[in-house]
């Protein structure tokens, strides 16, 4: 078993070093968005799926990994050329480091966020906390909008140095993939699916179930920091838009359809909704079909795509793999 | 005394559930609570538990005052409880569903098992194999890997019990235990409630209406209704008992 998995991970990286090198830049930037969202959709499902916690800030830890990397990445006189409407805080001008520690300081920001967050969140339950949560993605976006000061507001930040690749990205999907696992296979992540089935009997069973909700939740925030981060560096320029409620809304997504619950699930979701909506592009160009122009429809590719998830949905309520992962599934084949 | 209830009151609004009850659980004793539906049981194993805070009175355990003590701490003092209607959890396999009670015994921070270091496996295994002696000693080791929804009701309550006796408690409060049993299997579930109960050295609080179970099973009872205490002593006493009849029957005399 041990070597199948490190022949799968070596498999994994020499992709990722062949991709780099050899694939069109179109290509790579595909698979680059498709190991982005899945980072934040697998760390999202922890909180969401394992735990059970119905929760909708991610667009909030997202920005603040987005906004932490940035700052710290980017020199200070690009800095003070770039902020236009106030000139930048002290602070944020003395801030630099290089893209490692950058990285790790956006997921550091994000879960001690999470942290605090969690003390009034999770005296809350069931929609009270997706509300609660919620609240929560706009208090970034809006901070992000007017303190200009620290974020150059509405103008957002540019020319943001692009050390992100695909080594990069497909990297920490892999780091961020085996820590999932990690902690869902260990008394922690037990402890969450439990809290998830039946907080009651969770605490009757001695479980103190706001701490495993912390955990869950600090995990979460701190890859979904992280993942930000990447973002920022690769699309080089970053603004308080990016990150509405809509990235949430595309982070459940890939999480309903990959099986709430299940990481190997999550990574599927994310392949197929972020490559799906790619590769359904042609539906938006001129068509010929049996000789007859159709025009061109721009929305038509994500009419469609909707449609496919309804069906996709219809036929697999649970999502593609339920809460199940891979490995279980040769468990069973096994027997 | 074990547990000792001294005058608890609960309110729920202007509803008295429990009325200045009285009351101690002898070390190594069965311990039975009747009454009629709605006489205040489950209310009285919520306060025991910590889930609901009693409006006046006492909680003693062990000597220790349990006022204010969480409902998640109280367990690792040493009070487990099953419930009412099954409370398994469902996604989860017989094993992971008797594991989560071993918790506690697991020393293992969330960063060593991130890190996949040795403290992690050896206790992943050590809880393993003690929550496998567990099914066996239940007669079901072999459903390990079942999933849990998947089980016979009498199978059910058996994980259910397992899993309280993993947080390794000195007190086992049973809700009714053998509810929606048939007979084969309550004379079942009370032959393995009496095993364990020596070899754990347990004292056992239990909610029954089969009162052929709590004859065989209790050394005492307690009769509630309405929230009052109306008997205390040998269950073969209690149903023969005026007030106790008239609870559960109606009052003929006064009618």
């Amino acid at each position: 078993m041990k070597i199948i998995k490190l022949l799968m991970l070596s498999v994994a990286i020499l992709f990722l070093i062949f991709a780099q090198n050899n694939l069109d830049p179109y290509t790579v930037s595909i698979l680059n968005n498709i190991a982005i969202f899945g980072i934040l959709a697998l760390s999202y499902n922890l909180i969401n799926g394992v735990a059970g916690q119905f929760s909708l800030e991610p667009n909030g830890f997202v920005a603040i990994g987005a906004y932490v990397t940035a700052l710290l990445i980017l020199p200070a006189s690009s800095k003070i050329d770039m902020f236009a409407l106030e000139d930048p805080a002290p602070i944020i001008l003395a801030m630099h480091t290089s893209f490692l520690p950058a990285l790790l300081m956006s997921g550091i920001v994000a879960a001690v966020l999470a942290f605090i967050l969690s003390i009034p969140v999770f005296r809350v339950r069931g929609d009270y906390l997706a509300i609660v949560t919620l609240g929560f993605g706009f208090i970034i976006r809006i901070f992000a909008m007017n303190q200009t000061k620290y974020t150059n507001g509405a103008m957002g930040l540019n020319d943001i140095p692009d050390n992100a690749n695909l080594l990069w990205t497909g990297g920490i999907i892999i780091v961020t993939f085996i820590v999932m696992l990690n902690v869902i296979y260990s008394k922690y992540g037990r402890a969450m699916k439990a809290v998830r089935d039946d907080e009651d009997a969770a605490t009757a069973m001695g479980i103190n179930t706001f701490w495993i909700k912390t955990y869950a939740f600090m995990t979460s925030a701190f890859f979904e920091g992280v993942g930000g981060g990447l973002m920022a560096s690769l699309l080089t320029t970053i603004s308080p838009d990016q990150f509405t409620f809509l990235l949430t809304f595309q982070l459940l997504i890939i999480i309903v359809l990959g099986g709430l619950g299940s990481m190997s699930g999550t990574l599927i979701g994310a392949v197929l909704v972020m490559g799906g909506t790619e590769w359904l592009r042609f539906l938006d160009q001129n068509m010929d079909i049996f000789g007859y122009n159709t025009g061109a429809h721009p929305g038509l590719r994500m009419v469609v795509f909707s449609i496919l998830l309804i069906i996709m949905m219809l036929f697999a309520r649970r999502g593609i793999f339920g809460n199940k992962e891979l490995t279980d599934m040769f468990k069973r084949g096994k027997k | 005394m074990i547990l000792e209830l001294k005058n608890i009151t609960m309110q729920f609004g202007g509803i008295t559930a429990i009325d200045d009850l009285n009351f101690g659980v002898k070390t190594g004793e069965i311990y039975g609570l009747i009454g009629p539906n709605g006489a205040g049981k489950t209310t009285l194993f919520n306060i025991v538990t910590g889930n609901y805070t009693q409006t006046k009175g006492t909680v003693v355990f062990n000597h220790e005052e349990l006022s204010g003590v969480k409902p998640n701490e109280i367990v690792l003092r040493g009070i487990a409880r099953t419930f009412q209607n099954i409370r398994l959890f469902k996604s989860m396999s017989v094993l992971e569903n008797v594991l989560i009670g071993f918790h506690h015994q697991a020393n293992y921070t969330y960063f060593e098992s991130i890190l996949r270091l040795p403290r992690h496996f050896s206790n992943e295994k050590k809880i393993k194999k003690e929550a496998m002696i567990l099914l066996e000693k239940f007669g079901i080791a072999d459903l390990a890997d079942t999933n849990s929804s998947s089980l016979s009701y009498g199978n059910q309550r058996k994980v259910e019990i397992a899993r309280a006796l993993a947080t390794n408690p000195r007190l086992l409060l049973l809700d009714e235990p053998a509810a929606g049993m048939n007979p084969s299997e309550t004379e079942d579930l009370s032959n393995i409630i009496k095993k364990i109960k020596t070899e754990f050295g347990l004292t056992i609080l239990l909610i029954e209406h089969d009162m052929k179970f709590v004859n065989q099973m209790c050394d005492k009872v307690l009769v509630l209704d309405y929230g009052e205490q109306i008997f205390e002593g040998k269950p073969s006493d209690a149903i023969v008992d005026e007030k106790v009849v008239a609870a559960y029957l109606g009052d003929f005399e006064h009618a």
